[in-house]
């Protein structure tokens, strides 16, 4: 099981916790990756907002990338998810779009023929790792964890470009990882909404209402701790929930995991190599709770 | 087929709410609205429920279906329950809008937001002799829009509406879309002027794909959204924060080829936005001590992408183009 691997501009700045606990996760699990030293960010909606054909040509870029090493192009991002398959759905119908933008790729001997497969890490997990495979993997069960689902909009919406009428389960990977792992799943309202970090910077209050009220909800429904797939999620989640808390009124502190890091817990990789203390929520009752579980 | 139905019961003036469960036999390709006219027909004439063409026309039957906010006529029974039987199909009113009784909304906010957009041709100047005369072309682009059959889905599924009653949401902004489109109109420059710069514009939308999921008739409106952003950029109003957040993202990354992270915030809010700047700085140190905020890379010897050249080439080439475009 061998991947084009697109680590995406967070997982290389903002969250270096999730590079680095993805790739000792995929090592332990026998995934092999290939990163995409070279490629470039997909524009994460943003670029897409004014300039949607230079976002087009961007993701073609690394479509073509992965192509050209012959593997199928795995991302670690819910919103690099969304994009990649909203350009991807385009240029794979639209034929003049697609010679357009692959008049810009020939200037660096690139080309994107339709039908490349991208997943995401939750994906790659559920359908080609396996989920049985993955319960077998566990040596570190995590029993007693309550771990609340956070998709991020883009790996669920729109749901017919991702998938979803072929595979309509990719709406519950979530839950079924976090239970593969002997974790429960927290079922709560906010889990399928938006975390508000597009619209941090130009509208922060409304941001932070959002990110503040899907964690008070999960926390009143007894999570533990949330997991996503984001690492976009996980910054407006984590390292704004003290301000969300403010905005909401509302005591939070409740810890942000992100999707390898949970795992990674469960197949025994310790805590410290998933870089648990690289969040601004500490994680120590997370840690504590999945530790004593093992010894009790 | 055996059909499990919980429906949340409101009584608007008292306030008071619950939820009523139901257990029918339907034909097995029913819609969750058939099952509920059956319901008030033959098990509980209490229950209060708006419908009319029931065949996904009239949009008067919105609500929502495990969660999902949707024309009840368009939902089958038997593809919500994935075919099992004990699966208990959960039927609540509207999101965002109060209730008046059972599954009726009040739709006030929904029509006091579309008029808010003025919802109609403003033409200036004489009026021709015949009809209009408007290439084909650009009414395709339109034709989206107009499959509109408000029927609420979308405000009622609207994740910014949620916490901010002020935004115009989805509905209206795909109808002002519809009319800044429209060539007979001569009121372009103020509706975008009007839509960039009101509290609750296009720039409020959070881009979460909701209402492109939930609506029924394929109006995408936060497509419709983003198109008048970037026609509003088109246009010269590049003054709000929105604007200046989605520019920098991009000159940041046709200089770095990915999201450099420690300098987009400036660049995004402004470098002499100083009171933004100082409102940033504790969450700016909880990331730092967190060893979350990627500083490293705004120093000079930190190298952009491989590929780079080809980046900033590409992203040159499509510019010239659109320039020439709107030139020519």
């Amino acid at each position: 099981m061998k991947y084009a691997f697109w680590p995406g501009c967070v997982s290389k700045g903002a969250c270096p916790e999730l590079y680095t606990s993805l790739v000792r996760v995929c090592a332990e699990l026998g995934i092999e990756l290939e990163e995409l030293y070279d490629g470039n960010c997909t524009g994460a909606g943003v670029i897409s907002e004014h300039e949607p054909d230079v976002a087009a040509a961007l993701n073609a870029r690394n479509f073509a990338l992965a192509q050209r090493m012959g593997l199928a192009l795995m991302n670690i991002c819910s919103t690099c998810q969304g994009v990649q398959s909203m350009v991807q759905e385009k240029l794979d119908r639209d034929e003049a779009h697609r010679e357009k933008i692959n008049e810009e790729l020939a200037k660096e001997s690139l080309r994107y023929e339709p039908g490349l497969v991208i997943k995401n890490f939750m994906w790659v997990l559920a359908e080609d790792f396996g989920l049985d495979n993955l319960k077998a993997r566990v040596v570190r069960p995590l029993t007693g964890l309550r771990a609340g689902p956070f998709y991020g909009c883009y790996i669920l919406r729109p749901s017919k470009i991702l998938g979803m009428e072929e595979r309509p389960e990719r709406d519950h990977y979530l839950e079924d990882i976090i239970a593969a792992v002997g974790a429960t799943p927290v079922d709560y309202e906010g889990k399928n909404k938006c975390c508000g970090f597009p619209i941090l910077t130009n509208n922060k209050k409304n941001s932070l209402t959002q990110a503040g009220t899907h964690i008070a909800e999960a926390k009143d429904q007894g999570a533990d701790c949330l997991v996503t797939p984001c690492p976009l999620c996980h910054l407006n989640l984590d390292a704004q929930q003290p301000s969300a808390a403010q905005v909401i009124e509302r005591e939070l502190g409740v810890p942000i995991l992100h999707l390898p890091q949970l795992i990674g817990l469960a197949i025994g990789i310790d805590p410290k190599e998933l870089r648990m203390d690289r969040h601004v929520i500490g994680t120590a009752q997370v840690i504590d709770k999945v530790l004593a579980a093992v010894t009790a | 087929m055996k059909v499990k139905l919980k429906v949340k019961r409101s009584n608007g003036e008292s306030g008071d709410a619950a939820y009523s469960r139901y257990e029918i036999e339907t034909a097995d390709n029913a819609t969750v609205l058939d099952a509920l006219i059956q319901v008030r027909e033959y098990e509980d004439g209490t229950l209060g429920l708006r419908c009319s063409c029931r065949a996904a026309i009239c949009g008067s039957c919105s609500m929502r279906v495990d969660g999902h906010s949707r024309l009840a006529c368009r939902a089958k029974v038997i593809a919500i329950t994935r075919g099992k039987e004990d699966h208990e199909i959960v039927v609540e009113p509207m999101g965002n809008m109060p209730v008046i009784k059972d599954l009726v909304s009040d739709m006030e906010i929904f029509w006091s937001k579309v008029r808010q957009v003025s919802p109609y041709l403003q033409p200036e100047g004489a009026v021709p002799e015949h009809e209009y005369l408007v290439p084909n072309e650009a009414m395709i682009d339109l034709t989206h829009t107009m499959n509109c059959i408000m029927c609420g889905a979308c405000v009622s599924a609207c994740t910014v509406l949620e916490v901010d009653k002020s935004f115009i949401a989805p509905a209206a902004l795909a109808k002002a879309y519809r009319f800044v489109g429209d060539p007979r109109d001569d009121h372009k420059h103020d509706r975008l002027e009007y839509l960039a710069k009101v509290q609750g514009g296009i720039w409020d939308c959070t881009r979460c794909n909701m209402c492109v999921e939930v609506c029924p008739k394929g109006v995408a409106p936060m497509d419709r959204i983003m198109q008048l952003r970037e026609i509003s950029i088109d246009e010269g109003m590049t003054g709000g924060i929105g604007v200046r957040h989605s520019k920098a993202f991009s000159e940041n990354i046709r200089r770095n080829g990915r999201l450099d992270e420690a300098r987009f915030l400036p660049e995004a809010v402004g470098f002499f936005n100083v009171p933004r700047l100082l409102s940033e700085l504790p969450g700016g140190l909880r990331m730092l001590r967190a060893g979350k905020l990627p500083w490293s890379h705004t120093l000079p010897w930190h190298k952009p992408i491989g590929g780079i050249k080809s980046v900033r080439r590409m992203f040159d080439s499509i510019r010239s183009q659109k320039k020439g475009k709107a030139s020519s």
